[in-house]
């Protein structure tokens, strides 16, 4: 793994993430031995902390970082505003950890005054993207309490009338990801309205469904008289409205209906935690297997893709729209009909589009980011959390896995979302409506996570993508072809292979550059060849020697 | 039958000739009495008898075996009209009425339809084996369906079934409906099927024979053939140099002739101060036999263990005698030598069968219903075949002597019964992983040859070719090739030649036209070829070896076999190449830390009684080093190497964690329809990427065009993967083809949660409710 070369811009908009290098797929990862050049490069070594604009120092206190693959190392935790930042104090040890407090969901003081052992006696955090941090930490001066303390502030503001960092972060970026997501203009791309499906403003206000966007495309002949009557038979008033707004006849004449066994939340949160329980620290390695399928995670997706499927099937065979719908309608629904569209429309496949598909079908249509996420809250044990959304990345992965051309976006994306999905560095995956965001004019006071990816784009493309309009993509829903996504879940294992770069991918940008520069030459040539017609002796000597000749086998 | 030769075609194959009937004795091979019409399928040179009787008695036949390839020597034994075969597609099944043949060396459908079934979309033509062609080799198990019952089929049938299930050794299914044939062609064909492929045959009797002796004449090897067939005293010492084992080890002409063992091969290599003498005294077992040498000049012995003996006077010799040899070779040079017994401390070959057949089962699926039905549990299924399970071992094991070899710079001596099983498995792993030459193609078949075939790897027996009842196949080459797939799987630029190589490789182990995998031995190849078939025209029978894939297939298809992503190590002048040695030294070698040396080390003084022991049958299940300290040191040099890059060119070592270790998917599930992804898996990138260099190549083609005021040669990169516009992740080998885009649905439903119940039965909004 080669630390590349960093450019400057790129380091101020992304150091906290630190996805930085484009060889490294762990985002938030620094726990690693080989990453010096990072430090340095990127700040000001006075502070040695890396710092976002608006971004405020707090403490810092010498500590043991048990690390568990590598044992205990001596270490200077920096907290900020923002995040903890531990750089060792070893010299035969460049560790680093830089971890945003948003992924923090529970802190636990471990041992007690009377505890022996050498290093029981510390902090130990559970973090949201599978992992643990422990420190030890002297019994003596109350270093634990404070530390404690400090942290359990500014990683849950909410309890301690703190603003989440979103809020204080004072980011620039040359692109703005708020202007990403424009209904009007998303549904006009889809042909909508048309006599099937009318624009209602009948929720302008969320005085109709609090959780439904403003803006809402519903059937034709359903006028908005008879859509209040329906709100109040529903779950918090949420009236059936357009997805995919996929062309259709009237929508709900020959219901079909299907159930799709798709467990509810808590089964899938207490799946995530049962991988947790197999990949970290370590890799449950004799019975790997059946240790992985009694998570029944994979069975999970299976499920979820396989619904999807049924809908895509649905929507793009028959003439009939499809109605999905769960007991509340924010967490299957929003997972079925995004992947459905991600099956049909080629639109979503590219990095806008899938931005919008998430902006759309996630955020705008009230997924309950705040609640299954926890953000800045202390409650870990919330009945309310889940990992819906990362259920919903991990299919996509498992799609653009079995589609490798299929996707703009590489898994880089994929985890550079998650990533910022806890870290509340950004507004765009907080609160759990639309109304609510309103209220407190996110887009006005924070910055887009698009802003970051749109700005930096060439980070997070497949170089393999090739556009198709028109395809359908079905993914073969089987065991036989999901696979645990090693690259996030395992990230922070230094022993699992993390194949960065991949050296199909890297073969195909050294072709790609080859190509630019033969085209080049030959451009160069053609103008000299012009140039000097009448005396073609005079011509340089080979290209051949000079340049590198790619070696393939035809 | 005697008629005027013509010029052989190349590589010795027949075009499609109408059958003649064939009197009584011919040169070929005889098959069981049983047969009961017996018609052959000669060559070209045999064409002369096209307008005899006989032949058009049986023009009736003509039409279908316009599709059979059928090499030289081949015999018709039985066959039967009106057979359905099943395709299945798009999750729904039809039929191809056609006949069903069974020959001396394979079975057929020929479908009556040709076009349905010559099908030239199949990019991946095997000249020898169509698709529709099973060898009798190939065939694992029979069923019938009786009733819509299914039931195995062997020995005598009272009864016949309606429909015929073969399953096949390369993973394929084939289901026959037999309700619309006649009932004497029924039991005909059921019956042939099932006593050719049954039966126990003679080796004499096997195909290769009659197909050699049918080919005599032709001269089918290749001459671009570069693989080192270790048949020679020269080819040894060649292997020698190459790599510097010649300072210490010495090539030996002892057992020229099979003079001293039948089971060692003519040629082999031993420590230079080990008397040549001392080979012939137990036939070569207890001798420490070369395998190859590290760049630090430590070596990789194997040696078969001395035959057991009650007799403690001639226990006293054999220790004696094995004193004699540790003597010799713990002198210097050697000096440390660390043993490694394969057959106490790690696999027994009945775990390697187990693991085998039941992972098989797993793949050998007769319909959708099934597969969706093993979907759930898949892992868990996996599991319990611990097929997987062997192969980290296996690559565990080896990587364990890398370390010893490499770090430690320790002689590793592999032990074993034989020496011939194991032995030729950890050895070549080792030699895969430790010699980039290994990972070439031509290296990697010299490899073969040097370990398995002249190391004398049982594959008559393994393979159970001579379906001897009392034998059961043990894949242990198969094992290898899985082992070495993970390789190429995790590290796909190290390798010259691709996963479709090792499958299509997997695969000719049951085609009986290739001698590399039909022999216990050296000894028995050529005394079953050579001298003692001098029979009719007094030369040897002239076999192929199937390292000639110009006889499987046309040179468009054996580009699928050549990794894109190799690039060979550049060459340097000699100044940089001795820095670039150094370099590669400082990389591969991890310090010697005090720390880790220890007295056990140099096993003589102390270790010679307890090695001796070992040696002589007392089995202990604990070597001297397998304590904490060698999981320690294993564990350094591991994480060690996977904590840097890695060099191609240079030591691989393979990840051995659970989520590492995968499902060889291109052999396992590619005949499977319902694992097949349309337009995606690897196959999708690895197209982009060669048509990437198909246009840089043109590039560079049109500048040097420019430069030298020439023409280039078009090149002939018109690659199978651009041909077809979506490919199916089964590429090359997706059988059967779906043609709509349609998904394919899961069947099966969800299995219980067990104690996940009660959170199951909850509702996600426990607030919500009342809400309204």
């Amino acid at each position: 793994m080669l630390p590349g070369p960093l450019d400057f811009s790129d380091t101020i908009s992304s150091m906290a993430s630190a996805p930085t290098s484009k060889y490294n797929s762990h985002s938030l990862e620094n726990e690693s031995i080989k990453r010096t050049s990072r430090d340095g490069v990127n700040w000001d070594l006075s502070e040695a902390v890396p710092r976002l604009p608006g971004e405020t120092r707090v403490a810092d206190k010498e500590v043991i970082y048990i690390c568990p693959f590598n044992g205990p190392i001596k270490g200077r935790v920096y907290i900020t505003n923002y995040r903890l930042y531990l750089r060792s104090l070893e010299t035969d040890s460049a560790l680093i950890l830089d971890v945003p407090l948003g992924v923090i969901s529970r802190i636990e003081k471990m041992g007690g005054a009377t505890s022996r052992g050498e290093n029981s006696y510390g902090l130990d955090i559970t973090c949201k993207d599978m992992r643990n941090l422990r420190f030890a930490l002297k019994q003596e001066g109350h270093s634990r309490r404070d530390m404690f303390e400090i942290l359990t502030r500014h990683a849950f503001p909410l309890a301690h009338s703190l603003p989440i960092f979103a809020f204080l972060n004072e980011e620039k970026f040359n692109v703005d990801g708020w202007l990403v997501y424009n209904p009007v203009e998303e549904y006009r791309r889809q042909g909508l309205p048309n006599h099937h499906w009318r624009i209602t403003f009948i929720n302008k206000c969320y005085e109709l469904c609090d959780t439904y966007p403003s803006l809402l495309v519903v059937p034709y002949r359903a006028s908005d008289e008879d859509l209040r009557r329906v709100a109040t038979f529903r779950s918090r008033n949420r009236i059936p409205a357009t997805g995919g707004g996929y062309e259709s006849d009237d929508a709900y004449h020959n219901a079909e209906l299907f159930f799709l066994d798709i467990h509810n939340i808590h089964v899938m949160r207490e799946s995530l935690k049962k991988v947790k329980d197999i990949v970290y620290p370590n890799v449950e390695e004799s019975h790997w297997l059946s240790s992985l399928e009694s998570t029944h995670w994979l069975e999970h997706i299976k499920l979820v893709l396989t619904g999807a499927i049924q809908v895509a099937d649905k929507v793009s065979s028959g003439k009939s729209s499809v109605l999905v719908h769960c007991s509340d309608g924010w967490d299957r629904t929003a997972q079925l009909t995004s992947l459905a569209m991600l099956m049909l429309d080629s639109f979503y496949r590219s990095i806008e589009g899938f931005e919008i598909l998430v902006q759309k079908e996630w955020i705008s249509f009230g997924h309950k980011f705040a609640s299954r996420i926890g953000h800045g809250d202390k409650n870990h044990a919330d009945a309310d959390r889940s990992p819906i959304f990362l259920q919903f990345i991990d299919c996509v992965w498992q799609m653009s896995k079995q589609f490798p051309t299929a996707f703009e976006f590489n898994e880089q994306f994929l985890i550079t979302i998650l990533d910022h999905l806890y870290s509340c560095r950004f507004g765009t995956f907080l609160y759990n409506c639309e109304s609510a965001r309103e209220r407190q004019k996110v887009t006005e006071r924070t910055v887009s996570l698009w802003s970051l990816i749109n700005s930096n784009k060439d980070k997070f493309k497949n170089p393999f993508y090739t556009k198709e309009i028109n395809r359908v993509l079905y993914p073969v829903a089987s065991m036989r072809h999901l696979e645990l996504w090693v690259n996030y879940y395992i990230r922070w294992n230094p022993r699992i292979k993390q194949q960065q770069p991949n050296p199909v991918e890297q073969r195909y940008l050294e072709l790609l550059a080859l190509r630019d520069e033969y085209i080049k030459r030959l451009e160069e040539l053609q103008l000299a060849n012009s140039a000097k017609l009448s005396d073609p002796s005079t011509s340089p000597s080979s290209p051949s020697q000079m340049m590198p000749h790619v070696q393939t086998h035809f | 039958m005697r008629a005027v030769p013509r010029p052989p075609l190349p590589w010795g194959w027949a075009e499609p000739q109408p059958p003649v009937l064939v009197a009584a004795a011919t040169a070929g091979a005889r098959v069981a009495a049983s047969a009961p019409a017996r018609r052959c399928f000669p060559g070209r040179r045999y064409a002369g008898e096209r307008g005899s009787r006989r032949w058009r008695r049986h023009q009736g036949a003509q039409a279908l075996l316009r599709v059979v390839r059928a090499p030289r020597g081949e015999q018709l034994l039985c066959e039967a009209s009106t057979v359905l075969k099943y395709v299945q597609e798009d999750s729904c099944q039809r039929g191809i009425y056609g006949k069903l043949v069974c020959t001396d060396f394979k079975i057929a459908f020929l479908g009556d339809d040709e076009s349905a079934l010559d099908n030239d979309e199949t990019q991946f033509k095997n000249k020898v084996i169509g698709e529709n062609d099973i060898t009798l080799h190939c065939v694992d198990q029979i069923y019938g369906v009786f009733d819509e019952k299914k039931k195995t089929l062997f020995g005598q049938l009272k009864k016949y079934p309606e429909k015929l299930i073969i399953h096949c050794k390369d993973l394929r299914v084939f289901h026959f409906c037999l309700r619309y044939t006649k009932e004497e062609e029924v039991k005909r064909i059921v019956s042939g099927i099932i006593h050719h492929t049954q039966a126990p045959k003679l080796l004499k009797r096997l195909f290769l024979f009659s197909y050699a002796a049918a080919a005599r004449n032709s001269t089918a090897t290749d001459p671009k053939n570069h693989t080192v067939m270790f048949e020679t005293l020269q080819d040894w010492c060649w292997e020698l140099e190459r790599t510097k084992g010649n300072m210490k080890y010495k090539a030996v002409r002892v057992n020229e002739g099979y003079r001293v063992s039948e089971r060692l091969p003519e040629y082999f290599v031993v420590p230079t101060p080990l008397p040549e003498e001392d080979v012939p005294r137990f036939q070569g077992h207890g001798i420490p036999m070369w395998c190859w040498s590290c760049h630090n000049g430590c070596a990789l012995l194997k040696m078969s263990a001395l035959p057991k003996e009650q007799d403690d006077a001639v226990l006293q010799v054999q220790k004696s005698f094995l004193d004699g040899v540790y003597k010799t070779i713990h002198r210097p040079p050697y000096e440390i030598v660390k043993t490694e017994d394969l057959s106490s401390s790690f696999l027994s070959l009945q775990d390697i069968q187990t693991a085998h057949s039941k992972f098989k089962q797993l793949f050998l699926i007769d319909n959708s219903t099934e597969f969706w039905d093993t979907d759930i549990k898949w892992f868990s299924l996996l599991e319990s075949s611990s097929w997987l399970d062997i192969i980290r071992r296996c690559l565990k094991k080896a990587i364990e002597i890398t370390e010893c070899l490499e770090a430690q710079n320790m002689n590793v001596l592999l032990l074993e019964e034989n020496a011939s099983d194991l032995c030729c498995l950890i050895s070549s792993l080792v030699q895969v992983m430790m010699d980039p030459h290994c990972r070439t193609r031509v290296g990697f078949q010299s490899l073969v040859q040097k370990e398995w075939i002249m190391g004398g790897h049982c594959f008559l027996d393994r393979c159970n070719h001579l379906r001897q009842s009392d034998k059961e196949e043990v894949p242990v080459f198969l094992l290898f090739l899985d082992c070495v797939w993970q390789l190429v799987h995790q590290h796909p630029p190290a390798f010259e030649f691709t996963e479709t190589y090792l499958t299509v490789l997997s695969d000719s182990l049951y085609i009986p036209i290739f001698s590399t995998f039909f022999f216990n031995s050296p000894h028995q190849k050529d005394t079953n070829m050579g001298r003692e078939s001098q029979d009719t025209q007094g030369k040897p029978l002239n076999l192929l070896t199937v390292w000639d894939w110009s006889v499987q297939f046309e040179p468009k298809a054996q580009t699928l076999l050549k990794n894109p992503l190799y690039v060979e190590k550049p060459k340097l002048d000699k100044g940089q190449r001795k820095g670039m040695r150094f370099k590669h030294q400082r990389q591969l070698s991890l310090p010697l830390t005090q720390s880790k040396s220890s007295p056990k080390r140099g096993f003589f003084r102390e270790e010679t009684d307890h090695l001796i022991k070992n040696l002589l049958g007392k089995r202990i299940s604990k070597l001297i080093n397998s304590s904490d300290e060698l999981q320690d040191n294993f564990r350094e040099f591991y994480d060690s190497w996977h904590s840097k890059p890695t060099d191609y060119h240079g030591l691989l070592l393979p990840h051995i964690e659970g989520p590492e270790i995968k499902v060889w998917a291109q052999r396992y599930l590619r005949w499977i329809p319902e694992a097949q992804i349309l337009g995606g898996g690897r196959v999708a990138t690895m197209s982009k990427l060669l048509e990437m260099m198909e246009e840089v190549q043109s590039l560079q083609e049109k500048i040097d065009e420019r430069h030298h005021g020439q023409v280039a040669l078009q090149a002939e990169a018109s690659s199978l993967l651009r041909a077809s516009a979506r490919l199916s992740s089964l590429f090359p080998f997706a059988l059967l083809q779906r043609h709509s885009s349609k998904p394919v649905l899961p069947t099966s439903g969800w299995k219980a949660l067990g104690d996940e119940e009660d959170l199951a039965r909850r509702e996600d909004e426990s607030v919500d409710v009342g809400d309204l």
